[in-house]
């Protein structure tokens, strides 16, 4: 499907999400609260089979955190990025991927590493860059320690 | 270069009749055979370490000076080269190989990132702001990465400073017995 399909299908399956253009991708704008059934429903999709997921991260918008899944079928050939608003800073949650794609275990380990974002029913949350003992998420932009230099 | 350094050994032979005889000090010949045999260990964390590969290839060859024996070991290896950003989480283990490694040893930090930190200097939570925080460094090279010359004038500047030691003690913490020796100097 090329992105004008892709945004007719993908409304179809939730109306409400919103399409940004901009970007080399198709940007997907997702409920956090319905991304798992989202998912799962484009995964098991035969108009969409998604069954490659080929980046998990994460983007730290000051006020709020931003989930950004890249995805890509293999049989279509299409792909699409899919996004999700965390407005909760303090306690940011969002359930994990890992149950549809297994490579979501570790990425999700990684962003929950860097970023403190906790992913609900995930299989062995727990650091998998940083040492155990760590102190907060460096890669969150109001992150600071005693060793680290501002400019 | 001076003049002192160009003499191939440091010593005198005497030719006599069925051999000869060499005059020198112990000092100077024990330097001068671990001056001209470093073994480097195989380590390097990134693009420095790229350099220095090439510094060890056919094109720049520093086995011509005496060190194309790279240990993948730490035993059996006098002279790390840290070729590359040392981050937190290394440094234990880059301590620990300096450990293993045996007495005199010797450390060149290649690059900026080793001198300083470097690119990583400011607002870094994982880089170390210099590899002498964790290890001691005899020779520094700047850089970003230094060229193959750059780490063989470091490694030939290594080597005049072997030169100029005294064997008797060790480089590092001295031993029970060369401390009571220090004590009575």
């Amino acid at each position: 499907m090329n992105k004008e399909e892709l945004k007719i299908a993908i409304t179809e399956i939730l109306p409400e999400i919103t399409f940004d253009e901009t970007g080399e991708f198709l940007n997907v704008f997702v409920p956090a609260t319905s991304l798992l059934p989202f998912m799962n429903s484009i995964r098991s999709n035969n108009n969409f089979e998604m069954d490659y997921l080929f980046c998990l991260t994460c983007i730290d918008w000051k006020d709020h955190f931003m989930m950004v899944y890249h995805l890509h079928s293999k049989k279509h050939r299409h792909e699409f990025v899919v996004k999700a608003k965390l407005e909760n800073r303090e306690n940011p949650e969002i359930e994990s991927l890992s149950g549809i794609w297994k490579t979501a275990d570790f990425h999700e380990r990684e962003v929950f590493d860097l970023f403190g974002i906790n992913f609900l029913h995930h299989p062995d949350l727990r650091r998998i860059f940083m040492d155990d003992n760590w102190k907060g998420f460096p890669l969150r932009k109001d992150y600071m320690d005693e060793n680290m230099i501002e400019i | 270069m001076s003049e002192e350094n160009k003499i191939e050994f440091p010593g005198e032979v005497h030719p006599t009749d069925g051999g000869g005889i060499l005059v020198t000090k112990l000092d100077d010949v024990i330097n001068w055979a671990r001056a001209n045999s470093l073994w480097p260990l195989v380590f390097g964390t990134s693009c420095c370490a790229i350099e220095m590969m090439s510094a060890a290839d056919a094109k720049y060859d520093w086995s011509r000076f005496g060190f194309e024996v790279a240990r993948a070991t730490p035993r059996q290896a006098d002279l790390i080269i840290v070729a590359g950003t040392i981050v937190i989480k290394m440094a234990p283990v880059l301590k620990r190989l300096y450990d293993q490694m045996p007495e005199p040893k010797y450390v060149i930090a290649m690059g900026a990132c080793t001198i300083s930190g470097g690119p990583f200097f400011y607002n870094t939570y994982s880089v170390v702001k210099g590899v002498d925080h964790v290890i001691p460094v005899d020779v520094y090279i700047p850089g970003c990465p230094p060229r193959p010359e750059a780490l063989l004038h470091a490694m030939i500047t290594l080597q005049e400073k072997i030169k100029t030691e005294h064997t008797s003690f060790s480089k590092g913490v001295p031993s029970e017995k060369n401390q009571k020796l220090l004590k009575d100097e």
